[in-house]
């Protein structure tokens, strides 16, 4: 499909980001992303041929340290945040497979 | 007594070593500053004032024993709600991150304490830094010190009407597409992006990684030199900083003993900035005082042209959003952050607490981002976008061959009001001027030029610097900042 500022599928999109847009949301939402995506495509005037993209602005090159024994941070510094754990020990999570999926 | 609204870090600095005031009584001054004008400004999402108060007593008794950590040591610092500080909240003024306490310090954070900054509030911003009102705060609206009834900017409009309101010395903010150079100009105070990788971003919440940074929001422009000597230098944990070491001696110490004087330096006019629809006559006539400032202090105007400044908006709502998608995918509910209660399995603890914990510019941004990575979409949007990038990266070095710093207006129009700008593409075009050098990686600094005489409210100049020149931002921006014919630009709250 070529690009096309016409029929954003928002149930699509949001499926791809992991985002629950309420219904009562979408329509507006479809309207906005056109309206800026019809404005982005004055891209489309200019010729890019030959031109080699830029993803960062400056140069880049691998940056290597010593394989070197740290210390990190602690686990129970790191599961504050946590929305819920086991015992301050694990992350705990809904289940992740239904029932009768699994083995 | 000193005038908080008005004391820099320098001023602050010898009132320090002189024993005229104590670090305890510096910050208590500010801490009373704001109980009185915060309930009208709502600059700062969270402030400790035990903290700050342990930290300047910390810094009194390092004074008392000799032990000093330099001439900044005690002087207070507001810091923008996505720079962690360890030990306290960094929420990035979204619901997502409700409640999250940072478990360690940003580098620039590491370097500020081992400066012997006291750290004290953090200041509002638009979610995940994404806005340029701070309207789109989950948690309150921040007030313009010089009207209420307008907005102050954003996306780091927390910092900048900290600043203007006196609740702090300086303050830090982040830009990707102008969110410290904007505020600052509606604010009335300098604010510097600097050249992309001269500070770390580590501890940063990214937004948009190749053309976010750190920078300075400061009531003058030795200072905003001053943080950048502070702040900058190539990090391990950021390996997109820069070996780029600071001159020698630092950016400040080339304006101590300042004449100003801008003999000798070439300073651009890109026609296409000034051919710009909607440029309020306010701004113009800041604009044109300014340029005629610049001129008496022997700078040489040369007429520059940037062919693709047209696109910059188009190329960086490509590319910010594009950029912000995959950065906010970590926020899924599961390791920290909102969670919602509605989540029962592996989806709907991504979706609903995502759907829920995002408001509604930054779904409008991951919607975008993710659209314009999409499968069939991907090379029309994005890597189109990246190669207009080249083009805007291209304009800016062929300009530099002509001219030594470039001269543009910061926004179109002085601050506006709240709710005047509800459609999102009016709000965007706001950036207009101060995008494009994100995407070329340059620096830039806005800075105060005067108030705009329909408006009454202040409007900014921006001087851009070729990658690594910051020290050519300074010298202008001081000389202007000496010159200029409104001398103090102090906000009347």
């Amino acid at each position: 499909m070529a690009a096309s500022s016409k029929g954003i599928d928002v149930a699509h999109i949001a499926a791809l980001a992991r985002l629950e847009i309420p219904p009562e949301a979408a329509g507006k939402l479809s309207r906005e992303m056109e309206s800026i995506v019809g404005y982005v495509e004055m891209l489309s005037e200019l010729d890019v041929s030959g031109i080699e993209p830029t993803a960062h602005a400056v140069p880049r090159s691998n940056v290597i340290r010593e394989d070197a024994v740290r210390d990190s941070f602690p686990r129970e510094a790191m599961l504050a945040n946590a929305p819920a754990t086991v015992d301050q020990e694990l992350v705990k999570v809904p289940q992740v497979l239904a029932e009768e999926g699994m083995a | 007594m000193m005038e908080l609204k008005k004391l820099t870090m320098t001023e602050a600095s010898a009132l320090l070593a002189a024993k005229k005031i104590s670090s305890v009584e510096l910050c208590r001054a500010y801490l009373d500053r704001i109980a009185a004008v915060e309930p009208k400004v709502s600059a700062l999402l969270s402030l400790d004032t035990e903290s700050v108060l342990a930290q300047a007593a910390e810094s009194d008794a390092r004074r008392a024993a000799g032990k000093t950590l330099g001439p900044w040591d005690g002087i207070p610092v507001t810091i923008k709600d996505n720079i962690a500080v360890k030990g306290q909240p960094c929420t990035c003024a979204s619901k997502i991150l409700k409640g999250f306490v940072s478990p360690y310090d940003a580098t620039v954070i590491s370097k500020l304490k081992a400066a012997g900054m006291v750290l004290t509030g953090r200041a509002n911003m638009d979610e995940f830094a994404m806005g340029s009102s701070c309207e789109n705060s989950a948690y309150q609206k921040t007030r313009n010190p010089w009207n209420t009834d307008c907005v102050p900017g954003g996306s780091s409009g927390g910092s900048a009407a900290a600043v203007a309101a006196g609740e702090t010395v300086i303050a830090l903010g982040s830009d990707t597409g102008g969110s410290i150079r904007q505020p600052a100009s509606f604010c009335g105070i300098v604010g510097l992006k600097p050249t992309y990788g001269r500070v770390s971003r580590y501890g940063l919440v990214a937004f948009a990684s190749s053309l976010d940074q750190i920078g300075p929001m400061s009531k003058s422009v030795t200072d905003s030199a001053v943080m950048l000597d502070l702040i900058a230098g190539q990090d391990e944990r950021d390996t997109t900083s820069l070996p780029a070491p600071i001159p020698e001696g630092g950016f400040a110490a080339a304006l101590k003993d300042f004449q100003p004087s801008l003999k000798g330096m070439k300073v651009g006019l890109p026609k296409e900035y000034f051919e710009v629809e909607g440029v309020t006559p306010g701004v113009k006539k800041v604009t044109a005082d300014a340029i005629e400032t610049l001129k008496s202090l022997g700078a040489e105007m040369v007429d520059i042209s940037l062919p693709h400044t047209r696109y910059s908006m188009a190329c960086y709502y490509i590319i910010a959003p594009a950029e912000a998608s995959a950065n906010l995918a970590r926020f899924d509910g599961i390791r920290y952050g909102y969670r919602s209660p509605n989540a029962n399995d592996i989806l709907s603890t991504y979706q609903d607490s995502r759907g829920e914990g995002f408001g509604p510019e930054v779904i409008r941004r991951i919607m975008l981002g993710t659209y314009v990575l999409s499968s069939g979409y991907y090379d029309a949007y994005y890597v189109r976008a990246q190669k207009v990038r080249t083009l805007i990266r291209r304009d800016f070095t062929e300009a530099f061959e002509k001219c030594d710093v470039i001269f543009t207006p910061v926004t179109p129009a002085t601050a506006f009001k709240f709710g005047e700008k509800s459609d999102p593409m009016q709000m965007y075009l706001s950036d207009v001027f101060t995008t494009a050098l994100n995407l070329a990686g340059n620096c830039g600094i806005s800075v105060p030029a005067g108030l705009d005489p329909d408006t009454h409210m202040p409007g900014g100049i921006q001087l851009i610097a070729p990658s690594l020149a910051e020290d050519r931002l300074f010298k202008a921006a001081r000389a202007f900042e000496m010159t200029r014919s409104a001398k103090e630009l102090v906000a009347p709250l």
